[in-house]
C-alpha cells in the first residue's frame, strides 16, 4: 500500500515534470535554456517515472531491467545534452542574454 | 479503454508529425521528424502487442536510418529547392489534383468498412495458417517465441529473401558510390589532428560502446524466447560501430573493421543462411527443413533457426556499416 502511494507519487511528479519540461521548451527563447528545459525531461523525469515503475514492478526480472535503463539513461542523456550544447557554441551560436535588444544587460557571468 | 486513448494519441501524433514533414523545407528537421514518426509507430505496435515489430522499427526506422539520412544530408544542401519561385510561377490549378484525392480517399474510407474489426477470430488472416502456428508452433519447433519461429523456420524463404534483398542493396550502394579513392596520407593526418573527439563523449562512448555490443548479442541470442533476432541485433551491432566512428573519426573505426571484411561478412551471412538450407537438402529434407540437422526434431529445428538468425544478424550489421561507411566516407573526400 505504501510502496503504491509512494510509486504514484513518483510518477505523477515525474509526468508533471515533463509537462514543465516540454512547456520549458516552447516558452524558452533560445537554444541553450530550451537545453535546459530538455535536460529536465531528460534526467529527473525519466528517472522518477523509472523509479516509480520499479516500485511498482517489485524485486523482479522488470525492475532489474528497468534499473538497466536508468543506469543507461542516466549516462546518455547528460552526454547528449553535452553533445548537442557542444556543438552549437562550437558552430559558433550565441546565448541569447537579454529578451530585447534595446536593453541590453551585461551577461552574469 | 486506456488502449484506445493511447492509440488516438500516438495516431493524432502521427499525422500532426507527417502533416510538419511535408510543409517543412529545412531537410534536417525533416529528417528528425522521420525519427520521431518512426518512434510513434513503434509505439503504436507495442500498444497492438506486436514487440517485435515494434523493436523492428524502433531500431532500424528511428535508430539507424536517421543516422543513414543525416549521412546522406552531409553531402547535400540542408534546405530543400523551392517550388514555385518568382520567375515560374504555379502553372496548374489545385482543384483536379484535389478532387481525386478526395475521391480516392473517401473510396479508401469505404473500403475499411467491410474490414473485419481489430483481433476479430473470424478474420480471414485468423483463419487460415495463423491457427495452425499458435496452435503447433511451441511444439514442432520448441521455440517459445512464435514470432521467430514463423519468421525463420515456417516461413524461411521469405527471411531469406529479405535478406538477399539487404545483401543487394548494399552491394547497390558500394557499386554506385563505395569505391573510395585512397587518400594521401598526409591530409589524413593533417584532419586526424584537427579534429579532436571531445573528452567526455570519448569517455561515454568508451563505457557504452561494449554494454551496446553485449545488448545486441542478448537480443540476437534471445531473439527465440522473447522479442528480438537477427534484424534488430544486426542493426543494434552497427550502431555500436557506427557510434565509435561518429566519436573516435571514421579512420580509427576503419581499421578496427577494414572494408574488405565488412563485404566479406556481409556475404558470409546470406552464405550461411543459403547454406542451411543446402545442408538440409543434402540431409534429405526439403529446402530449409531445419529437421533433419539435429537428434530430433526440435533439436534440429532450434540449431537450424539458431543458425539461420546468426546469418541474418551478420548480413545486416555487415550491410549497415556498408552503408554507413560509403554515405559517411563520400563527405570526407
Amino acid at each position: 500500500m505504501i510502496i503504491d502511494i509512494a510509486s504514484w507519487i513518483l510518477l505523477l511528479a515525474g509526468g508533471g515534470l515533463g509537462i514543465v519540461g516540454g512547456i520549458g521548451i516552447h516558452r524558452f527563447p533560445d537554444f541553450y535554456s530550451r537545453l535546459h528545459a530538455t535536460g529536465i525531461t531528460d534526467t529527473l523525469c525519466a528517472m522518477l517515472i523509472l523509479l516509480g515503475l520499479g516500485l511498482q514492478a517489485g524485486w523482479s526480472i522488470a525492475a532489474f531491467k528497468l534499473a538497466l535503463i536508468f543506469m543507461f539513461l542516466f549516462f546518455t542523456t547528460p552526454t547528449a545534452s553535452h553533445a548537442l550544447a557542444n556543438a552549437a557554441a562550437h558552430s559558433g551560436l550565441k546565448p541569447k542574454l537579454s529578451s530585447n535588444d534595446s536593453d541590453k544587460q551585461a551577461p552574469h557571468d | 479503454m486506456i488502449d484506445i486513448i493511447i492509440d488516438i494519441t500516438l495516431l493524432t501524433f502521427l499525422a500532426i508529425t507527417s502533416v510538419a514533414i511535408l510543409r517543412m523545407s529545412n531537410l534536417f528537421a525533416i529528417v528528425m521528424l522521420f525519427g520521431v514518426f518512426s518512434l510513434l509507430s513503434a509505439g503504436l505496435f507495442v500498444v497492438m502487442d506486436a514487440p517485435d515489430v515494434a523493436f523492428t522499427e524502433a531500431a532500424v526506422g528511428a535508430g539507424i536510418s536517421t543516422v543513414l539520412m543525416l549521412a546522406t544530408l552531409a553531402l547535400v544542401k540542408r534546405q530543400q529547392k523551392p517550388h514555385y519561385t518568382e520567375e515560374t510561377p504555379q502553372t496548374h490549378r489545385p482543384w483536379l489534383p484535389l478532387l481525386v484525392v478526395i475521391v480516392t480517399g473517401s473510396a479508401l474510407v469505404y473500403g475499411t468498412w467491410d474490414i473485419p474489426a481489430f483481433g476479430d477470430p473470424d478474420a480471414p488472416a485468423q483463419t487460415h495458417v495463423a491457427r495452425y502456428y499458435i496452435d503447433n508452433a511451441l511444439q514442432e519447433t520448441g521455440v517459445p517465441n512464435i514470432v521467430t519461429a514463423i519468421l525463420a523456420s515456417y516461413r524461411g524463404f521469405d527471411t531469406l529473401g529479405e535478406v538477399a534483398v539487404i545483401f543487394t542493396a548494399a552491394v547497390a550502394v558500394l557499386l554506385l558510390i563505395g569505391g573510395r579513392r585512397p587518400k594521401s596520407p598526409a591530409t589524413s593526418k593533417d584532419k586526424e589532428s584537427k579534429i579532436k573527439p571531445n573528452l567526455i563523449l570519448r569517455v561515454v562512448a568508451k563505457f557504452l560502446i561494449p554494454l551496446i555490443i553485449l545488448f545486441a548479442l542478448y537480443v540476437q541470442f534471445h531473439g527465440d524466447f522473447g522479442p528480438g533476432g537477427g534484424f534488430q541485433a544486426g542493426v543494434i551491432f552497427s550502431a555500436a560501430f557506427i557510434l565509435y566512428s561518429l566519436v573516435f573519426g571514421l579512420d580509427s573505426a576503419e581499421k578496427i573493421i577494414p572494408a574488405n571484411w565488412l563485404r566479406i561478412l556481409a556475404a558470409l551471412g546470406l552464405l550461411i543462411y543459403a547454406g542451411v538450407g543446402i545442408a538440409s537438402l543434402l540431409l534429405g529434407e526439403n529446402y530449409l527443413d531445419y529437421t533433419p540437422l539435429g537428434s530430433n526434431q526440435i533439436a534440429g529445428q532450434h540449431l537450424g533457426i539458431l543458425l539461420v538468425e546468426l546469418g541474418v544478424g551478420i548480413t545486416v550489421a555487415a550491410a549497415m556499416l556498408i552503408l554507413f561507411f560509403a554515405f559517411a566516407g563520400r563527405g570526407r573526400d
